[in-house]
Protein backbone atom coordinates (compact mmCIF):
# COMPACT_ATOMS: atom_id res chain seq x y z
CA UNK A 1 0.00 0.00 0.00
CA UNK A 2 1.49 3.79 -0.64
CA UNK A 3 0.88 6.04 1.69
CA UNK A 4 1.49 9.97 0.94
CA UNK A 5 0.76 10.37 4.58
CA UNK A 6 -0.29 9.30 7.94
CA UNK A 7 -0.61 10.14 11.47
CA UNK A 8 -1.31 7.77 14.19
CA UNK A 9 -2.55 8.02 17.73
CA UNK A 10 -2.85 6.36 20.58
CA UNK A 11 -5.60 6.98 23.41
CA UNK A 12 -7.10 5.65 26.18
CA UNK A 13 -10.83 4.54 25.93
CA UNK A 14 -12.45 7.35 27.56
CA UNK A 15 -15.56 8.80 25.84
CA UNK A 16 -14.32 12.12 25.80
CA UNK A 17 -11.38 10.99 23.43
CA UNK A 18 -14.15 10.87 20.97
CA UNK A 19 -14.59 13.95 20.03
CA UNK A 20 -10.86 14.47 20.08
CA UNK A 21 -10.71 11.42 17.30
CA UNK A 22 -12.96 13.59 15.33
CA UNK A 23 -10.97 16.57 15.71
CA UNK A 24 -8.12 14.47 14.47
CA UNK A 25 -9.37 13.42 11.90
CA UNK A 26 -10.86 16.52 10.65
CA UNK A 27 -7.16 18.50 10.55
CA UNK A 28 -5.38 15.56 8.80
CA UNK A 29 -8.38 15.52 6.00
CA UNK A 30 -8.56 19.06 5.46
CA UNK A 31 -5.13 18.34 3.48
CA UNK A 32 -7.14 17.04 1.06
CA UNK A 33 -9.78 19.83 0.82
CA UNK A 34 -12.82 17.48 1.04
CA UNK A 35 -16.36 18.84 0.27
CA UNK A 36 -18.48 19.51 4.10
CA UNK A 37 -20.52 16.49 3.05
CA UNK A 38 -17.61 13.88 2.85
CA UNK A 39 -15.39 15.25 5.36
CA UNK A 40 -19.23 15.30 7.71
CA UNK A 41 -19.27 10.90 6.57
CA UNK A 42 -15.82 10.41 7.67
CA UNK A 43 -15.98 12.36 11.36
CA UNK A 44 -19.50 10.11 12.09
CA UNK A 45 -17.84 7.35 10.40
CA UNK A 46 -14.64 7.51 12.86
CA UNK A 47 -16.31 8.68 16.05
CA UNK A 48 -18.91 5.46 15.40
CA UNK A 49 -15.94 2.82 14.93
CA UNK A 50 -14.19 4.71 18.47
CA UNK A 51 -17.39 4.63 20.28
CA UNK A 52 -18.38 0.69 19.41
CA UNK A 53 -14.23 0.22 20.70
CA UNK A 54 -15.40 2.37 24.00
CA UNK A 55 -18.40 0.79 24.92
CA UNK A 56 -18.16 -2.64 23.35
CA UNK A 57 -14.69 -3.24 23.38
CA UNK A 58 -13.65 -2.20 26.35
CA UNK A 59 -16.71 -2.37 28.05
CA UNK A 60 -16.85 -2.15 31.82
CA UNK A 61 -12.71 -1.71 31.43
CA UNK A 62 -10.28 0.31 29.46
CA UNK A 63 -7.66 -0.18 27.60
CA UNK A 64 -5.96 1.28 24.35
CA UNK A 65 -7.49 2.44 21.09
CA UNK A 66 -5.36 2.86 17.94
CA UNK A 67 -6.48 5.24 15.28
CA UNK A 68 -4.62 4.95 12.51
CA UNK A 69 -5.48 7.62 9.18
CA UNK A 70 -3.62 7.63 5.96
CA UNK A 71 -4.13 9.66 2.81
CA UNK A 72 -3.29 7.19 0.00
CA UNK A 73 -2.71 7.66 -3.98
CA UNK A 74 -6.15 8.66 -6.26
CA UNK A 75 -7.45 11.25 -3.11
CA UNK A 76 -8.30 8.09 -0.69
CA UNK A 77 -8.76 8.15 2.64
CA UNK A 78 -7.60 5.07 4.93
CA UNK A 79 -9.18 4.47 8.89
CA UNK A 80 -8.12 1.89 10.96
CA UNK A 81 -9.36 2.50 14.49
CA UNK A 82 -8.01 -1.26 16.51
CA UNK A 83 -8.87 -1.97 20.25
CA UNK A 84 -7.59 -5.10 22.33
CA UNK A 85 -10.90 -5.87 23.89
CA UNK A 86 -13.25 -8.27 24.50
CA UNK A 87 -13.72 -9.00 20.93
CA UNK A 88 -16.99 -9.72 18.71
CA UNK A 89 -18.49 -13.28 18.86
CA UNK A 90 -20.42 -12.88 15.95
CA UNK A 91 -19.35 -9.82 13.59
CA UNK A 92 -22.61 -10.67 11.24
CA UNK A 93 -24.67 -10.17 13.67
CA UNK A 94 -22.89 -7.47 15.13
CA UNK A 95 -23.20 -5.67 11.71
CA UNK A 96 -26.75 -6.49 11.35
CA UNK A 97 -28.79 -2.93 11.75
CA UNK A 98 -30.28 -2.13 15.17
CA UNK A 99 -28.09 -5.14 16.55
CA UNK A 100 -26.59 -4.16 19.87
CA UNK A 101 -25.54 -5.57 23.10
CA UNK A 102 -25.77 -2.24 25.04
CA UNK A 103 -29.11 -1.11 25.05
CA UNK A 104 -29.25 -0.19 28.77
CA UNK A 105 -26.78 2.81 26.93
CA UNK A 106 -29.26 3.19 24.40
CA UNK A 107 -27.22 2.19 21.70
CA UNK A 108 -28.87 1.82 18.42
CA UNK A 109 -27.39 -1.15 17.25
CA UNK A 110 -26.84 1.77 13.95
CA UNK A 111 -22.93 1.98 14.24
CA UNK A 112 -21.95 -0.26 11.82
CA UNK A 113 -24.67 0.76 9.49
CA UNK A 114 -23.84 4.47 9.13
CA UNK A 115 -19.50 3.09 9.12
CA UNK A 116 -21.05 1.38 5.35
CA UNK A 117 -23.26 3.71 4.73
CA UNK A 118 -21.02 7.02 5.27
CA UNK A 119 -17.65 4.74 3.95
CA UNK A 120 -17.05 3.60 0.28
CA UNK A 121 -15.57 0.05 2.12
CA UNK A 122 -15.75 -0.99 5.49
CA UNK A 123 -14.11 -4.37 6.86
CA UNK A 124 -14.27 -5.44 10.53
CA UNK A 125 -11.68 -8.51 12.20
CA UNK A 126 -12.01 -9.79 15.30
CA UNK A 127 -10.71 -12.66 17.89
CA UNK A 128 -12.67 -12.97 20.79
CA UNK A 129 -10.69 -11.97 23.79
CA UNK A 130 -7.88 -9.82 21.59
CA UNK A 131 -9.42 -6.99 20.44
CA UNK A 132 -11.30 -5.95 16.93
CA UNK A 133 -9.81 -4.06 14.12
CA UNK A 134 -12.07 -1.92 11.96
CA UNK A 135 -10.76 -0.45 8.73
CA UNK A 136 -12.51 1.91 5.88
CA UNK A 137 -11.62 3.40 3.16
CA UNK A 138 -13.27 6.63 1.29
CA UNK A 139 -12.77 7.62 -2.05
CA UNK A 140 -12.63 11.51 -1.82
CA UNK A 141 -14.37 13.43 -5.33
CA UNK A 142 -11.48 15.12 -7.25
CA UNK A 143 -11.35 18.52 -7.18
CA UNK A 144 -13.24 20.96 -8.88
CA UNK A 145 -15.71 17.95 -9.31
CA UNK B 1 -23.77 19.87 24.35
CA UNK B 2 -25.33 22.35 25.87
CA UNK B 3 -29.55 22.42 26.52
CA UNK B 4 -31.82 25.08 26.96
CA UNK B 5 -35.60 24.06 27.53
CA UNK B 6 -38.69 26.65 27.30
CA UNK B 7 -42.07 25.28 28.25
CA UNK B 8 -45.62 27.28 27.60
CA UNK B 9 -49.09 25.92 28.16
CA UNK B 10 -47.74 22.10 27.39
CA UNK B 11 -45.55 23.08 24.56
CA UNK B 12 -42.27 22.57 25.49
CA UNK B 13 -38.97 23.23 23.08
CA UNK B 14 -35.27 22.28 24.22
CA UNK B 15 -32.73 23.98 22.41
CA UNK B 16 -29.88 21.91 21.91
CA UNK B 17 -26.11 23.16 21.06
CA UNK B 18 -23.18 21.66 20.41
CA UNK B 19 -22.09 17.80 19.20
CA UNK B 20 -23.95 14.72 20.07
CA UNK B 21 -22.11 11.85 20.46
CA UNK B 22 -22.16 9.10 23.20
CA UNK B 23 -20.20 10.90 25.72
CA UNK B 24 -22.51 14.32 25.51
CA UNK B 25 -25.85 12.21 24.94
CA UNK B 26 -25.54 10.73 29.00
CA UNK B 27 -25.95 14.47 30.16
CA UNK B 28 -28.26 15.30 27.72
CA UNK B 29 -30.18 12.26 28.10
CA UNK B 30 -30.32 13.14 31.93
CA UNK B 31 -31.43 16.86 31.46
CA UNK B 32 -34.37 16.14 29.56
CA UNK B 33 -35.53 12.82 31.65
CA UNK B 34 -35.76 15.00 34.22
CA UNK B 35 -37.83 18.02 32.80
CA UNK B 36 -40.07 15.21 31.21
CA UNK B 37 -40.88 13.57 34.44
CA UNK B 38 -41.36 16.57 36.13
CA UNK B 39 -43.02 19.12 33.79
CA UNK B 40 -45.19 16.04 31.51
CA UNK B 41 -45.37 18.13 28.68
CA UNK B 42 -47.82 17.33 25.82
CA UNK B 43 -45.31 17.86 22.83
CA UNK B 44 -41.36 18.48 23.88
CA UNK B 45 -39.47 19.96 20.50
CA UNK B 46 -35.78 19.18 20.19
CA UNK B 47 -34.99 22.42 17.86
CA UNK B 48 -31.43 20.64 16.90
CA UNK B 49 -30.91 23.95 14.38
CA UNK B 50 -27.93 24.28 16.75
CA UNK B 51 -26.52 20.53 16.76
CA UNK B 52 -23.10 20.66 14.18
CA UNK B 53 -21.98 16.62 15.01
CA UNK B 54 -24.40 13.91 15.53
CA UNK B 55 -24.09 10.08 14.97
CA UNK B 56 -26.04 7.18 15.97
CA UNK B 57 -25.68 8.05 19.52
CA UNK B 58 -27.95 10.87 18.66
CA UNK B 59 -30.70 8.23 17.62
CA UNK B 60 -30.61 6.73 20.68
CA UNK B 61 -31.20 9.74 22.51
CA UNK B 62 -34.24 10.69 20.44
CA UNK B 63 -35.72 7.56 20.24
CA UNK B 64 -35.40 6.88 24.04
CA UNK B 65 -36.79 10.61 24.48
CA UNK B 66 -39.73 9.52 22.14
CA UNK B 67 -40.41 6.59 24.23
CA UNK B 68 -40.34 8.07 27.60
CA UNK B 69 -42.43 11.12 26.29
CA UNK B 70 -45.14 8.45 24.76
CA UNK B 71 -45.30 6.99 27.98
CA UNK B 72 -46.31 10.28 29.77
CA UNK B 73 -49.19 10.55 27.27
CA UNK B 74 -46.94 12.75 25.07
CA UNK B 75 -45.40 12.98 21.70
CA UNK B 76 -41.82 14.17 20.68
CA UNK B 77 -40.59 16.53 17.65
CA UNK B 78 -37.40 17.06 16.00
CA UNK B 79 -36.97 20.51 14.57
CA UNK B 80 -34.67 21.71 12.07
CA UNK B 81 -31.19 19.82 11.89
CA UNK B 82 -28.44 20.53 9.77
CA UNK B 83 -28.14 18.50 6.56
CA UNK B 84 -25.71 16.28 7.87
CA UNK B 85 -27.67 15.29 10.46
CA UNK B 86 -31.02 14.69 8.29
CA UNK B 87 -28.44 12.36 6.95
CA UNK B 88 -28.08 10.24 9.62
CA UNK B 89 -31.83 10.49 10.86
CA UNK B 90 -32.67 9.27 7.24
CA UNK B 91 -30.64 6.59 7.87
CA UNK B 92 -32.33 5.47 10.60
CA UNK B 93 -35.73 6.14 9.47
CA UNK B 94 -36.65 8.09 12.59
CA UNK B 95 -39.20 9.77 10.51
CA UNK B 96 -41.54 6.56 10.94
CA UNK B 97 -42.01 7.43 14.50
CA UNK B 98 -40.90 10.80 15.28
CA UNK B 99 -41.98 14.07 13.75
CA UNK B 100 -39.25 15.99 11.88
CA UNK B 101 -40.07 19.26 10.76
Amino acid sequence: MEILNEIRISMPSLSSNESAARAAVSSFIVQTDPTVEELSDIRTAVSEAVTNAIVHGYRGTSGIIELVIRLLPGREIYIRVKDSGCGITDIKKAMEPLFTTAPEEERSGLGFSVMESFMDRLSVRSKVGQGTTVTMRKKLAAHGS
Amino acid sequence: MKIDIKSEKGMAIAVLKGEIDHHSARSAREQLDSFIINMQPDVLAMDMSGITFMDSSGIGLIMGRQKLMKECGGRLEVHSPQDGIRRVLKLAGIERIVRIT
